[in-house]
This record gives structure tokens, sequence and C-alpha cells, in this order.
């Protein structure tokens, strides 16, 4: 037994780990991330009658409160404005609640962190995985939504949905694992992060459509740069319209007199091209957030 | 022999916290208005471990020791991966099980099978084996009925079967233990203590840290000594525990925590008070710290305010468990003091100490004749530490000899052999009877 197990368990614990090297074992420790993802969903529900039917309480209320207020009392001129809405809250919904959840996760899992090895980065990956569930979920009842009203979604348009999701994922997990890195050391890193995704969400085109800002942003300019490239620089702005692209058939609405599309006037090339260039850049921020985290967690155990 | 765990040139660096912010407010402030301080906070780092150097065997069992903040609770960690060295690397092979995670990630809420699989799947288990110890691991814990509980109505005695149960399932190749053995009832200490041996007979590997040297004297086949942070002995148990002894008291140097204490609840009367009281050796030398076998002398010293007639002195020795383990007294044994008029010293003298490794109390008390006043009373109030250098265990020096004859014949006739040696005695006397 010890000889079978010493091949399948050797480990190395030294100071600097490579993050390659990282992540091939954090997959080697797939099994505990699917045990805590679970422990995660049942202990939120735990002796709750509704159980998972509040999972969809948050978003479903946003996109009520949105609607009142911005088309039945501001009068967005956004035809079939609650799927446009429910196109764009629901990944912003995974996006923070993957940051709220693993920012806090190594802090509020101390006296595992005390007590057993693992590589921590499954804690904040956890809390991305329960976020996905949800974020499953609330697709699920969006979808059910869209074939009631017999809103016309199917075609190839849905193929940009399993790009955007995996952009989406590498972004909220790199991030999710700096923050909970961070939140060790500091604290205030939790607070400071929802006053951010506040602003955040509101510098998203989530409640109103890319393509105004497009038309008012795109004549001006700073020192030469365009101003709406600068919005661009925004990685949730290219996710979040790429699945309004998947999933919001092509509207039109009157913008200062003319008619014109809800959504850009682009190919999906331009939103695959835009979606590869996050994803660089959150593969890149990716390898940054575990060297940060590797070398933050060896005090892990200290600091808590 | 092939290794179990390879620690190689680690050094492991601490932060103080002293001074350290935590918020970035403070940190922020910190760096506008002293940023030298902050540049400077570095020079406050403690090296809790310098340069380890350790290969540990498949099938070892070896006892980590050391005074407290030698390091040794830390090397145990970074062992276990727990904490990262600073330098330095650490190669373990086999699955590695420690006793100090006993209910880690128990949550509450969730129900006994639910953190089973949960606990499990921390320690490194999959569902699969999970799956195929889960009986075993209920029955051990003995919670057939309320296995579909929640963990929170569990009783505490229930939670820590429910966490060793599964922890001895996990089948660990290394085993990790940290004072474990020091926490937790009896029953429980020696229900680790007899899974600690069964593991060693089925040949994994056993690292443990602990203060009890005796543990290491009874369970180890090596011992490590560290001190502020380095290896300073390391080899058989006896001789490791020898050299802790001697570095951390001087050997038979006085002992800081002994002698003459002003603690310990007082009462009495007062017409005699107890002055003085002095441990000696068979030397006529104060001590604190004596070699089982030693002789030792309480000299008591009373102080007359009201002279009396014909009072009883009396003594009592206990252990650190508050059991009393001998007391006698002048009347007992038929010694009369007559009329106390001035002070005066009693001595008691025992040759040879029948204790072993550990610190015992003294109390010391004096009473009238007729036990209707106590003039003067203190209770454990000095204390003296017993050195056990011979090969036995436990608090009680009891001299044994072990005989083997063989009992059902098999072929020839008759006694085989005898063999016989007495225990007790074997290198424990350096100076008694002088």
């Amino acid at each position: 037994m010890a000889q079978e197990g010493a091949r399948s368990n050797t480990r190395v614990t030294h100071a600097q780990v490579r993050p390659l090297a990282k992540l091939k074992e954090v997959y080697a420790y797939h099994e505990l991330w699917r045990t805590l993802v679970r422990k995660e969903l049942k202990v939120k529900y735990k002796n709750s009658a509704l159980g998972f039917a509040w999972s969809m309480g948050n978003p479903l209320m946003q996109i009520l409160v949105f609607y009142v207020v911005f088309a039945v009392f501001l009068k967005s001129a956004i035809p079939s404005f609650q799927f446009f809405l429910m196109s764009g809250v629901l990944p912003w919904s995974f996006f923070s609640t993957t940051l709220g959840a693993s920012t806090t996760s190594i802090t509020g899992n101390a006296d595992l962190v005390k007590k057993v090895y693992f590589p921590r980065e499954i804690l904040p990956l956890a809390g991305m995985g329960s976020a996905l569930v949800h974020f499953a979920l609330q697709s699920f009842v969006l979808l059910g939504l869209l074939a009631v009203f017999r809103y016309p979604f199917i075609g190839w348009n849905l193929l940009l949905i399993p790009a955007a999701l995996l952009v989406l994922i590498v972004l909220a997990s790199a991030l999710g694992i700096l923050l909970a890195a961070i939140n060790v050391e500091a604290r205030d890193t939790q607070h400071l992060l929802e006053i951010v995704l506040l602003a955040w969400f509101w510098f998203t085109p989530i409640v109103y459509s890319i393509r105004m800002i497009f038309d008012k942003m795109s004549v001006r300019s700073i020192g030469g740069i365009n101003l709406f490239q600068i919005y661009m620089l925004n990685p949730m702005a290219p996710v979040v319209a790429a699945f309004q692209r998947a999933i919001y058939r092509q509207g039109y609405t009157m913008l200062d007199g003319h008619r014109s599309n809800v959504l850009l006037d682009v190919p999906y090339s331009w939103y695959l091209w835009r979606l590869g260039a996050v994803l660089g850049g959150a593969t890149v921020l990716m390898y940054f957030a575990m060297r940060v985290f590797s070398r933050y967690e060896g005090n892990f155990a200290e600091e808590l | 022999m092939d290794p179990a765990i390879q620690v190689e040139g680690v050094s492991k660096r601490f932060r103080l916290t002293q001074g350290r912010s935590d918020t970035a407010k403070e940190r922020f402030v910190l760096a506008i208005r002293r940023p030298r301080l902050l540049r400077t906070r570095s020079h406050n780092d403690l090296w809790a471990l310098k340069d380890i150097d350790l290969e540990i065997d498949h099938g070892q069992t070896l006892g980590l020791i050391g005074a407290n903040g030698s390091g040794k609770s830390t090397l145990l960690k970074v062992v276990a991966g727990i904490l990262r060295p600073t330098t330095g690397k650490v190669l373990s092979y086999g699955r590695m099980a420690s006793l100090l995670e006993l209910g880690a990630g128990f949550h509450p809420d969730l129900t006994g099978r639910e953190n089973i699989y949960m606990n499990a799947a921390i320690l490194g288990l999959t569902r699969k084996e999970t799956d195929r110890h889960f009986d075993a691991i209920v029955a051990f814990a003995g919670l057939d009925r309320f296995i579909d509980e929640q963990v929170k109505h569990y009783s505490s005695g229930m939670f820590v079967r429910l966490g060793f149960a599964v922890a001895i399932h996990v089948d660990p190749a290394i085993l990790l233990v940290d004072e474990v053995l020091a926490v937790g009832d009896e029953a429980f200490q020696r229900k680790c203590l007899d899974r600690v041996r069964t593991f060693q007979r089925e040949g994994r590997t056993i690292v443990f840290v602990t203060h009890a040297v005796d543990q290491v004297r009874q369970l180890c086949d090596r011992a490590v000594m560290l001190s502020e942070g380095k290896i300073r002995a390391e080899g058989k148990p006896a001789e490791v525990i020898a050299t802790f002894r001697k570095v951390v008291h001087g050997d038979l140097a006085d002992d800081p925590g002994g002698g003459n204490g002003g603690a310990g609840e007082r009462m009495g009367t007062g017409e005699l008070r107890i002055g003085r009281v002095t441990l000696l050796g068979g030397d006529g030398a104060a001590r604190s710290r004596f070699f089982a076998g030693d002789e030792m002398v309480v000299a008591v010293d009373l102080e007359v305010k009201n002279p009396v007639d014909d009072p009883v002195v009396g003594i009592a020795i206990y252990d650190d468990r508050d059991q009393c383990l001998f007391g006698t007294n002048t009347m007992l044994r038929e010694v009369h003091l007559g009329k106390v008029s001035s002070d005066a010293r009693v001595s008691f003298r025992i040759h040879d100490l029948p204790l072993q490794e550990q610190r015992f109390y003294v109390t010391i008390g004096v009473h009238s004749s007729d036990d209707s006043h106590i003039y003067a009373w203190q209770d454990k109030a000095w204390s003296f530490e017993v050195i056990n250098r011979g090969p036995d265990a436990g608090i009680l020096r009891i001299p044994c000899e072990i005989e083997i004859e063989v009992t059902r014949a098999n072929g020839s006739a008759g006694v085989a052999g005898v063999a016989s040696g007495s225990g007790g005695d074997a290198g424990a006397d350096p100076g008694a009877g002088e």
C-alpha cells in the first residue's frame, strides 16, 4: 500500500511554485473541488423551504426593477427589454458572485487552511464553481422564459455563448484567486470590492446598449485615443456584449431620431476577436494571480 | 531504506506581528508618514527554522522534541505542507494525514454523512474510496443512529469520534501527530495511542511532536531535538532526551519552576509558621531536580510565634494531576516534638526516591495533635522534578524483574531458559547514600 501510495502521492514543498505545476496539482484535487462546491450549495440552502429557488431571487429582482425603471418609467426604447436585460444580468451576476465568494474564501475557511494541506487555489475556485451552478440554473429559467414567450433566439448566434462563457470563467477565476490572496493580508479588499463592483456594473453595457456608447463616444477622443476604445478596455464589456449578441435578437431602436440597431453593426468575428483579446489578458492575469497567490500562500496559516 | 520524507535545507522566516498593519489604510498611512518603517520592518524577522536537513525512512517513528518556540511545530507544519518554507524544500512520498485535522471542515449544518464525505475529500480520499470505508467509519464512531442528523446536534464527544474515525480510515502512509495525545479525555488518548501503535505495526511512517518525553521514549525509534530552529541532537530517543534535558534544564542545575515557592494555598491559625522549606539531595546540597532512586530530604523550618505543645508536622507529595502519591507526618511515625518554643527544623528523609520522570508537588502542614487546630498549611507550594535514567515508563519507579519460561513443552521437556533483569535499578543511582 505504501509503495503504491508513494508513486501517486509524491509531493514537493518549496518556496516558489511554478504556476503550471500548480495548475496540474489543482486539477489533481478536482474531486475536492466538486465536494466543496456541493458543500457550499448545500450549506447555503440548508433549512430553507424554497432552497435553490432563492438563487433566482437576486437576478430576477434586478431584472424586474431595471425593467420597471427603464422600460416603464424612462421609456427606454429597447424592444424586448426583459430579454436584453437577462442576457447581460446573468453573466454579470456570475461574475460578481464569483468575486464576492472567492475574495472571502480563504479568510472564511481559516479552519481548514490552518490544519490541512491542499492547493489553496481550490477555495476561490470553489466559489467560482458554486456561482457557476447558480448561473446554469438561472440560464435554464431564461431559456424557459424565451421558449414561453416564443422569442426567436435559436441560430448560429448561440455559438458565441461557449466562447464568452469560457472567457468569463477564466477572467472571474483569475481575479478571484488574486483577490482571495490579497484579502488575507488586507481585509479591506472585501469591502472595497463591493464598491468597485457597483461602479463596474454601470460601466458595463448591461442596462443600456453598447450601441449607445459607441454612437456617443466613438466621435470623441482623449489624446488621440477613441473614447469608445477606452470604454472597451473594461474586459466585461466585450463579454457581456457577446452574451447579448448570442441571445438577444437584433432589434431596432430610435436613437437621436435615427432608426438604429440596439447592438453594434459588427460581424461575429468582431466579438470573437474581442473575446480572444480578453482571454489573452485573462490568461496573463491568471498567471500573475497564481504567482501572487503562491507568494502569499506560504504565510496563510500564520496570517489567519 | 527509501525515505518517506526528505527535508532539504529548510528555513522558515516569520514576520513578527508587532508593528504590522493589517488594513490597507494603515499601510497607506504608514507608507506616507513613515516610509522607512515600512521598509525596515523586515528586520524584525524571526527565523523559526534554520537550515534543517532531515531524512525519515518508511516505517520509522520519529519524535520531535524541543522547548517551546524551538520550531518543532513549525517543522511539522512545513512537512505537512501547511506552511511553505522560505528556502529549501520538503519531499514526501506517500499519502499524508495528520491527527491534528480531526474534523477539519466539518460544517455544523451538514449531516454526519455529508460531513464524512467532506472531511474525507479534504484529507485526500476520493468519493469511491470514501464509499468503500463509509460503513467502517460509521461503525467505528458508533453513530449509526445519528449519521443523518446535522452535526450541530452532536455532542462534542460524538464530534471528535467522527473526526477521528475519518482520520484513521484515510489510510495514510505517513501520519503526523502534533500534541494531540495531550488533549481529550483519557479514553480518547488511549485510542489515539492504540492507533499509533497499530500504524507502527503496519509499517507506516509516523512523525510526532510532543512535550511528553515519556511518549517519545515509549513510541519512537528515533528522536530529533530542535533548539532555536536548528537540529540540536538526533538519534536514539534515550540519548536525545538526555541531551534535551541537559540543554534545556542544565541537567541537575537548579530548576527555575521548582524549589521554594510562595505559591499555593496558605492557611492556619499562625501559632507556628512554616518558614523555609528546603529540598536537599543525599549530599546535603539544596536542589530541585533529582534522579529516580536518589535520596531526598524535605527540610521544614518552623518559626514559632506562640509556643505550642506537641505539634504534628506532615508532608504530602502530589503528581501533576493532583493525585496524592504519598503522605506522612510526625504523629504517624510516632515522633514526638514535645513543647515547641523555639524555631526548629523537621527533616523528612526519603531514601531511594521511588518516582520517575515528572514534576511533583509538596504540601506541608502543621497542626495540633488532636487535629483541632491547623497552625500552618501550605498546599503544593514546592515542587521538584525527577529525571528518569532507567528504561522504564510511568511515574512510579517499581523494581521489577522479568522472567521467561516455556509453559507448553514443544518436544523437549523442561524449562528452556530463564532470563531476568532488574530494570528499576539500571544506572539510576548517581549519588544515593553518599
